[in-house]
């Protein structure tokens, strides 16, 4: 071995370095730099990421043993950042259920209880007032929402006015689904459009497709106090969603899967909504469709809503 | 008038009902556009339903109510007094449409706006412990409801079929109980228009100022 050689093999960048090569270095160092910093927002959104999580596996693909796995995992998770004691449970679809809701426009006076109904039984985040309801006051005259006002305070009733809460409508054929690149939102056995919250991206192509705004983005972790968080959880709804993700009604699917009424309804103290099976002829939900004056929002769009507004 | 005589057998047979084993069968073939629009989703098997119901339970008065009066006692509360109290030592004034009238001592804050009526259009002037129907029927005060469907059909109508008014409890009466509210939970009697609402709560999300940077 010679001596230039050896000087070739012991240095062999400086030895032949050219201005290629530095600036692709120098590039890639740079490069390196700004991608650090670029995601470094996202070691605090999730810097508590367990290997678990990592790893875990859609919901459809989640054995039972998975499932109690996760669920430990998550009602530990409540205890460790909210200091409250949860119980998040997996209720099923129940055969020869499609539910519908019908919301009396006649009677509705936009209060907003049903709002707040929401906010407290779906753990949402204290600070923002966050709700998947949104009651517009609307001008007589018109189903556009451009014409509505969500922000309203004054006392209602308001001459002139009406009042159109809108939630997700639950569509038998959810654009919102459709768009999904990865399936973290599907539409169950009984009508309701589910998220994933451990698989979702927060890619927010779902809240762009749905006609109705009815989706909502964590922007960041829920904050509730110990005492306000409803320990009464479904890993489909409304057990405490992580940042980052979309989440959106669920016709409080973790009540009415077990038979009981939703939240917003219980709450309405005009008894301006109706709930129930569209499969059961008897229903009330089946009695406003047979007997009242019924329509829903943009139906041209094909979406077929099963969340009706009626009038008396 | 048989309304509430209904309502509350309705409750009780329901189960019966089911245990002789009514049948449903799933409306929507052929019918108006909304049926067939809903046909889409569903079956047309026919479904037995032998599962026991629940029953309905409807908040009801259990008797008369406690009338107020201008006296308090040594706590400071007011005292109330039964209406027989005073009405057995009086003739109804059969007249009288408004509590504003003196005496003002009894009907403390009693606001009346109910069309023409008078008192005695719905209390029972032989008998202020009860009400009474038009033609002059006594009616206790749990059967207060039937005193309103006189004139309110429609609201009674869409009440029998679970489209008006308030209610918690469970959606499926198979797997739990239901309980609804009566006329006179929503709606005061003397002045039954439903009250002017102050919202008391609002989402933030169309209108707040960030709070810190990131939000």
């Amino acid at each position: 071995m010679s001596d230039s050689d050896k000087r070739t093999i012991s240095l062999p960048v400086l030895g032949e370095v050219s201005r290629r090569t530095a600036l692709k270095a120098g590039g890639a160092t740079l490069g390196l730099a700004a991608f650090a910093a670029a995601v470094s927002p996202l070691a605090g959104l999730r810097g508590r990421l367990s290997a678990q999580e990592l790893m875990q596996r859609h919901y459809k693909e989640l054995s039972a043993d998975d499932k109690a796995k996760i669920f430990e995992r998550l009602e530990n998770e409540a205890k460790e950042r909210y200091g409250a004691d949860v119980k998040i449970k997996d209720p099923k679809a129940i055969p020869g259920v499609r539910y519908g809701y019908a919301i009396n426009l006649s009677v509705c006076n936009g209060n907003g209880a049903c709002m707040e109904a929401c906010h407290r039984e779906n753990n949402h985040d204290r600070s923002t007032n966050q709700s998947y309801i949104r009651v517009f006051e609307m001008p007589i005259g018109t189903t556009d929402f451009k014409h509505g006002d969500s922000t309203y305070t004054h006392d209602v009733p308001r001459e002139g006015k009406y009042y159109l809460p809108v939630q997700c409508f639950q569509c038998e054929n959810p654009p919102c689904v459709d768009v999904c690149p990865v399936e973290a939102t599907w539409q169950e056995e009984d009508g309701i459009v589910v998220v994933d919250y451990n698989w979702c991206i927060g890619c927010r192509y779902c809240q762009a497709a749905c006609p109705y705004h009815a989706r909502r983005f964590n922007w960041k972790e829920p904050q509730i106090p110990a005492e306000e968080v409803n320990p009464d959880q479904g890993y489909l709804s409304n057990r405490i969603r992580p940042a980052g993700v979309v989440e959106k009604c669920h016709f409080c699917l973790h009540r009415t899967r077990e038979g009981r009424q939703p939240a917003c309804l219980e709450a309405c103290p005009t008894g301006a909504r109706i709930f129930g099976n569209l499969l059961d002829p008897e229903s009330e939900i089946r009695t406003v469709l047979r007997t009242k004056r019924v329509f829903v929002l943009k139906e041209e769009l094909g979406a077929r809503p099963t969340l009706f507004y009626f009038f008396d | 008038m048989m309304r509430g005589r209904v309502l509350i057998p309705i409750v009780v047979l329901a189960a019966l009902l089911m245990s002789i084993g009514l049948v449903r069968i799933m409306a929507g073939a052929g019918a108006s556009p909304r049926s067939e629009f809903l046909a889409a989703t569903m079956s047309t098997e026919t479904v037995p339903d032998e599962t026991p119901r629940w029953l309905v339970e409807i908040s009801l008065p259990d008797g008369p109510p406690r009338v107020v009066t201008d006296r308090v006692d040594s706590m400071g509360r007011a005292v109330t007094v039964s209406c027989a109290s005073c009405h057995s030592n009086f003739d109804a004034n059969t007249s009288r449409r408004s509590a504003d009238e003196p005496p003002m001592a009894f009907h403390q804050g009693l606001t009346f706006q109910h069309g023409n009526l008078s008192c005695v259009t719905c209390h029972n002037p032989d008998d202020y412990n009860a009400l009474r129907l038009a033609d002059g029927t006594r009616i206790e005060y749990r059967q207060v409801m039937e005193s309103c469907a006189q004139c309110h059909a429609p609201q009674a109508r869409d009440y029998e079929r679970g489209l008006h008014g308030g209610m918690t409890g469970f959606w499926d009466r198979t797997k739990g109980p239901q309980k609804r509210k009566s006329c006179i939970d929503c709606h005061d009697p003397h002045a039954p228009k439903f009250p002017s609402m102050t919202p008391t709560f609002k989402p933030l999300d169309r209108f707040l100022e960030p709070t810190r940077p990131g939000d």
